[in-house]
């Protein structure tokens, strides 16, 4: 028991694991560090004291202006992203008790993607521009993920939602829903299928304040739902016979996480696109770290999601100057390899 | 009163029924065992008793209240399952699987009362997993990692305790320790509990009370000593055999007839004389 | 387990009505389209050459139409067949393991970064990418004493094509060029390919058909689990072996002619098991029959939805694949 210490006032009481706060409190630190660095690396390069001045507003005009209005709404909406795309990660893969499951691989993503795309068909001008304001595109796309989401839940039903169907259902759908989305862009113009594979690679090119703000309510709100939640999932990760004996609602908790993570996916994908891999690669190593238990899995996760996609946007526009890479190219670049390796343990099980 | 019981429970899968017309008591406090036939329904019926399955017809009472109506937080407070080859999450450790059974005592904001913490402190030493606590579920060799999942019951604080082949996948001498352990409970606080077992020679040995499921509904219930017979064997697994007192125990043992070496009486291997 | 179809009488007979019918559709796929055709001017294109419009259609555009899709769509319902009864996995294909994906993105890499047009390349790179796909998931998913479950190895392939997918996502994102060049190919198309690509890639193809048809007779032992069929005395790494290089071939080589075109290699096993059973020797002959009639009657079906444009194919397989798919995956028992 030397691992935990109770903590206790009043009605209040929590087990807290010695280890898991210690790695949520570093990789808090390594996240803050991570922001200001970015922050300081690009085309001009501001040291990180100089960074700090000027996230305060005491920088010199150049550097605020610099930080304050380009990279680090950017920046901030990558971190955002890639934390609520981690907490979503978790939250499926304690439903289908698989740590295989992420969001972009039952199709929720993929349905974000269709209705990206379809916007961007239906309302592009033949002078290559937009009917109506590109804001709207965020909502199309949340809409597509939600629409989604509800429907693999809907097809998966049959006496209550099987785990195993719902990630079948949700792999066909991917499928067909890949397959529409590619009939969407050949349907435009050349210009369209740029832009719209960008957005379906990920990207948080252009980000703006407006965004930010949106995405940290949308953000925050379900991560306290999902922290709240966490006794919950871990009685889901037991599996449907002990979570019903220890007294827990499987079908109704089931729905709910599935809705949480539906939101989360959709909020991420709105505002950055179809950033891959996020979802499968943070909750795992999350669970390397503090274990399986929720309480502490959530805010790691969620962490490393942010750090993650910070990593992979610095090394997307810094790498490979002039040419800027779609933050997606390098998330997938390192999920791929840590998702064969997850499959090549999965085996000896 | 029985602390679980039946009332014409009818259960079915899809088109197939598995249960029909099933009136059943079990005992307070006492071991019960389920017996039967592969896919005979035995433990249809224990999941049904868990409230996992949904009869189709008839009534499941836990405490003279029909489990259906009952909340099911309250009702795991009195009732506790441990479902056949369960499996905890990669990198579970033994005390956050056990702390898994405080769940119905806990809300979000009492998470770790002190009756939470003496439960499963307890639950853990009952067990002898105290040693074993931080250590991860996958880990453990089967018999410790069934002892996890027991303790993880028991952390529940139930009266009664059902469990599906808690012996399953384990060799004999773990097979015994988990009766064991079972058996203790039983006699030291009272716990009622419900079992489906496959060996007839341990059932006989550790239940006060035997259920013997055939054609979709109880053929016979009792005492071992009263229901193990030769006839009852024929009818309920179709096969003769010879039953006898179990020479250490005295329980029924069954002796199933087929074929095989036979030592004759000189050269009878000297265990017992 | 027995088909609808159980002598073999009827089995022979039945082939021999799909066999009528593939060439009904193959004749179709010639004759009906945006310009009217007759058979009689398809005979004349041959026979009295003259230049016309019309029989420059039939010989450039609506022979060799025909054609792919009847070689594409038998390709790729066989070699789904032999994924399902290797990987012992009712959902197994080669668009939802990954195995077309693998392919495109081969040859996404190839136009993008090396300019690569050559017909021979791309059909390399096909294999190629069809190759290491079908290898990692046929690695991690049927070699070794504990085989994945059926979801564990969907999971897996679904993983390792959105990988490649993603991966070709972000190297079109790069390169508009490129992707103007390879998107039309990308959604799965057998309109407006040139016979010479059919005939560079026949060869394998034809390599493909043929062990199929000869290993179909060990795949039923195999189809009962890998140490079934070794305690039957079978060789199932030399069968495995083959039965996946068919797979390759198959697979590869309809990606490299018409684009990653799914769901065939999942639909038409699934009615060729219905009609005639667990049994490989008839199911890879009625596979490839229906695969031909299934993706002849698509391609037909695309030149008219939204005429005088055509909708892609793969579009079409994929509007009539999905529904099944989730079909299959829910007609399945998942107790949990």
């Amino acid at each position: 028991m030397r691992k935990y210490f109770p903590f206790r006032i009043g009605g209040l009481s929590l087990l807290i694991d010695r280890k898991a706060t210690a790695v949520t409190a570093s990789l808090f630190i390594v996240f803050l560090v991570v922001i200001v660095l970015s922050v300081g690396i690009g085309d001009l390069f501001i040291a990180p004291l100089e960074v700090l001045k000027s996230l305060f507003g005491a920088g010199s005009d150049m550097h605020n202006l610099v930080v304050r209005s380009f990279r680090l709404p950017r920046i901030l909406l990558a971190a955002l992203a890639g934390m609520a795309l981690a907490v979503a990660g978790a939250i499926l893969q304690g439903i289908v008790r698989n740590p295989l499951a992420s969001p972009d691989i039952i199709g929720i993503t993929g349905g974000a993607s269709v209705a990206a795309v379809t916007f961007l068909a239906i309302f592009s001008t033949n002078d290559n521009a937009l009917s109506v304001s590109i804001r709207w595109l965020p909502l199309a796309a949340f809409a597509g993920a939600l629409v989604t989401g509800l429907l693999v839940y809907a097809l998966s039903q049959k006496k209550g939602t099987s785990r195993m169907r719902l990630v079948l259902i949700g792999i066909g759908l991917a499928a067909g829903l890949q397959a529409l989305t590619n009939f969407m862009i050949i349907l435009g113009p050349v210009y369209l299928a740029t832009r719209a594979t960008i957005w379906m690679t990920g990207s948080v090119h252009g980000a703006t304040w407006e965004q930010v703000v949106m995405l940290v309510i949308w953000f925050i709100v379900f991560f306290i739902i999902t922290v709240v939640l966490a006794r919950r999932l871990n009685v889901q990760e037991l599996g449907p016979a002990v979570a019903t004996s220890v007294g827990s609602r499987v079908n109704r908790d089931r729905n709910l996480l599935l809705i949480l993570s539906t939101a989360l996916t959709g909020g991420a994908v709105a505002f950055a696109g179809g950033v891959g891999f996020v979802g499968l690669m943070a909750p795992h190593m999350a669970r390397r770290l503090v274990g399986s238990a929720y309480g502490g899995l959530i805010p790691v996760s969620a962490l490393l999601g942010g750090i993650i996609v910070m990593a992979a946007d610095l090394a997307g526009r810094t790498l490979f100057l002039p040419l800027e890479v779609p933050v997606g190219v390098f998330t997938s670049a390192i999920g791929a390899p840590y998702f064969i390796y997850l499959l090549y343990k999965s085996r000896n099980q | 009163m029985g602390v679980l019981e039946a009332q014409s429970l009818s259960v079915a899968y899809g088109e197939r029924t598995v249960l029909d017309g099933l009136n059943l008591e079990v005992p307070k406090g006492k071991i019960t065992v389920f017996i039967g036939r592969n896919g005979c329904g035995k433990s249809t019926l224990l999941s049904t008793f868990a409230r996992m399955l949904k009869p189709s017809s008839g009534t499941v009472y836990l405490n003279g209240e029909k489990i259906a109506m009952g909340r099911t937080k309250k009702i795991a407070r009195e009732l506790a399952v441990l479902p056949q080859g369960p499996t905890a999450p990669e990198g579970l450790t033994v005390l956050q699987l056990v702390k898994q059974g405080r769940y119905p005592y806990q809300s979000w904001l009492r998470q770790w009362s002190e009756e939470d913490e003496a439960c499963v402190l307890r639950a853990l030493e009952v067990t002898g997993m105290e040693a074993l606590a931080d250590r991860p579920v996958e880990d453990l060799s089967g018999g410790q990692r069934q002892r996890a999942w027991v303790a993880m019951v028991l952390a529940q604080n139930t009266e009664t305790i059902l469990l599906d082949e808690p012996t399953t996948y384990l060799d004999l001498s773990h097979q015994v320790e988990i009766l064991d352990l079972l058996f203790d409970l039983n006699q030291t606080e009272g716990r009622t509990i419900v079992m489906v077992l496959h060996d007839l020679n341990l059932a006989c040995r550790y239940a006060d009370h035997i259920v013997a499921i055939h054609n979709k509904s109880v053929y016979a219930e009792g005492a071992p000593e009263d229901i193990m017979t030769e006839s009852m064997v024929k009818e309920v697994y179709g096969m003769d055999a010879k039953i006898t007192a179990d020479p250490m125990f005295g329980t029924p043992m069954c002796i199933p007839h087929g074929k095989g070496r036979v030592l004759h009486a000189k050269e009878k291997f000297a265990v017992f004389s | 387990m027995h088909g609808a179809l159980r002598t073999n009488w009827t089995k022979i007979i039945g082939m021999m009505v799909f066999g009528f019918l593939m060439i009904v559709g193959f004749l179709s796929s010639i004759v009906f389209g945006l310009t009217d055709i007759d058979l009689q001017m398809v005979m004349d294109a041959y026979t009295h050459f003259d230049g016309t419009n019309e029989q420059i259609i039939i010989r450039e555009a609506r022979v060799p139409r025909a054609l792919i899709a009847t070689a594409v769509g038998a390709s790729l319902a066989i070699s789904g067949v032999l994924m399902q009864g290797l990987t012992r996995n009712p959902l197994a294909s080669p668009n939802i393991l990954g195995i077309n994906a693998g392919a495109s993105f081969f040859i996404v890499v190839a136009v993008t970064f090396f300019g690569v047009v050559s017909l021979t390349a791309f059909t390399w790179l096909a294999f190629l990418g069809a190759a290491l796909a079908a290898c990692i998931v046929y690695f991690l998913g049927s070699v070794g004493p504990q085989a994945l479950t059926p979801v564990k190895l969907t999971l897996a392939g679904a993983a390792m094509a959105a990988l490649f997918t993603s991966l070709t996502q972000g190297m079109l994102a790069l390169n508009e060029k490129a992707l103007e060049a390879v998107l039309f190919w990308l959604v799965g198309s057998v309109q407006g390919r040139d016979l010479d690509i059919l005939t560079a890639v026949l060869p394998y193809l034809a390599a493909g058909w043929i062990c199929a048809v000869v290993i179909s007779s060990k795949m039923n032992a195999l189809a009962l689990g890998e140490n079934v069929a070794k305690g039957l005395g079978q060789n199932t790494w030399l069968i495995k072996g083959v039965a996946g290089l068919v797979v390759v071939l198959l697979a590869g080589g309809s990606v490299a002619v018409a684009g990653p075109i799914g769901f065939i290699g999942i639909v038409i096993p699934h009615f060729a098991k219905w009609l005639v059973g667990q049994d490989f020797r008839w199911l890879i002959p009625y596979s490839a029959l229906l695969g031909a009639i299934l993706l002849l009657a698509a391609d037909i079906g695309a030149r008219y939805v939204i005429m005088p444009s055509e909708v892609p194919v793969g579009i079409m397989t994929a509007v009539i694949g999905t529904p099944f798919f989730i079909y299959i995956a829910r007609k399945g028992d998942f107790s949990t």
